[in-house]
């Protein structure tokens, strides 16, 4: 199955992209994608358990993912 | 009741917001703004590039509205945040909150503020004087709150 993962600010910048497709085997959670995004050049960056949202809600690190989903990978925030 | 959020690539017009939330049954108008600010740890800032995942961003930022409006008795509110490349003094974020009176008004407006900092993914790039750049809070610093609720 196919996963997009979605980087942003430092986390985009240091893994050169934006925008990751992942495949991957079936059952699959949202701490298997952050493994392989790490294991990727210039994923170090990543921490082990960043905050993470599957289809635009935070998500932990042991919630299921399907074919198809976004996840995104959040730095830590800034706005205000 | 008027309730309205937006994440907006262009100057907040803070009259428009007061106008938003000027419902006569309300005698208390908080307003607050975010600015960037000349100083940061130090430094010398000359502006800042605030960026998004801009979806998701709007959908927080509604969320907690909606959170405000029914914790704190709210029926006028209005919430606009800023994207792309802000000037020393720019707002950031405005927040205006209207109630009948201004006990709930303040508590309010410091709950937004606090919530959309705490939740909503908006990242920044401070530029400062000598020319370099920087992400604020980036590359794995703790937060503070590493955990919206749905995180343990």
């Amino acid at each position: 199955m196919t996963v997009t993962a979605l980087l942003f600010a430092s986390y985009a910048e240091a893994l050169g992209s934006d925008r990751v497709e992942i495949a991957l085997p079936g059952s699959t959670t949202v701490r298997d994608v952050v493994a392989h995004l790490r294991a990727l050049p210039g994923g170090a960056v990543l921490p082990a358990s960043p905050l993470v949202a599957v289809n635009l809600t935070y998500a932990r690190p042991d919630q299921r993912v399907v074919s198809g989903d976004e996840i995104a990978i959040i730095p830590p925030v800034a706005g205000g | 009741m008027s309730v309205r959020t937006a994440i907006v690539r262009r100057a907040i017009d803070v009259d428009a917001l007061l106008a938003e939330v000027g419902d006569t049954a309300n005698g208390a108008i908080v307003l607050f703004l975010g600015r960037v600010r000349e100083m940061n740890d130090g430094r010398a800032v000359s502006g800042i590039e605030y960026s998004a995942y801009g979806e998701m961003a709007e959908r927080e930022l509604a969320a907690i509205a909606n959170e405000c409006a029914s914790a704190f008795g709210i029926a006028h509110l209005a919430i606009e945040h800023r994207l792309g490349m802000l000037a020393l003094g720019d707002a950031s974020i405005a927040i205006a909150v209207a109630h009948p009176h201004r006990a709930a008004a303040y508590e309010a407006s410091r709950f937004v503020i606090e919530e959309v900092k705490r939740r909503v993914p908006i990242w920044k790039r401070e530029g400062y004087v000598d020319g370099t750049s920087e992400w604020v809070n980036a590359n794995g610093v703790p937060q503070p709150h590493a955990a919206p609720e749905h995180r343990t």
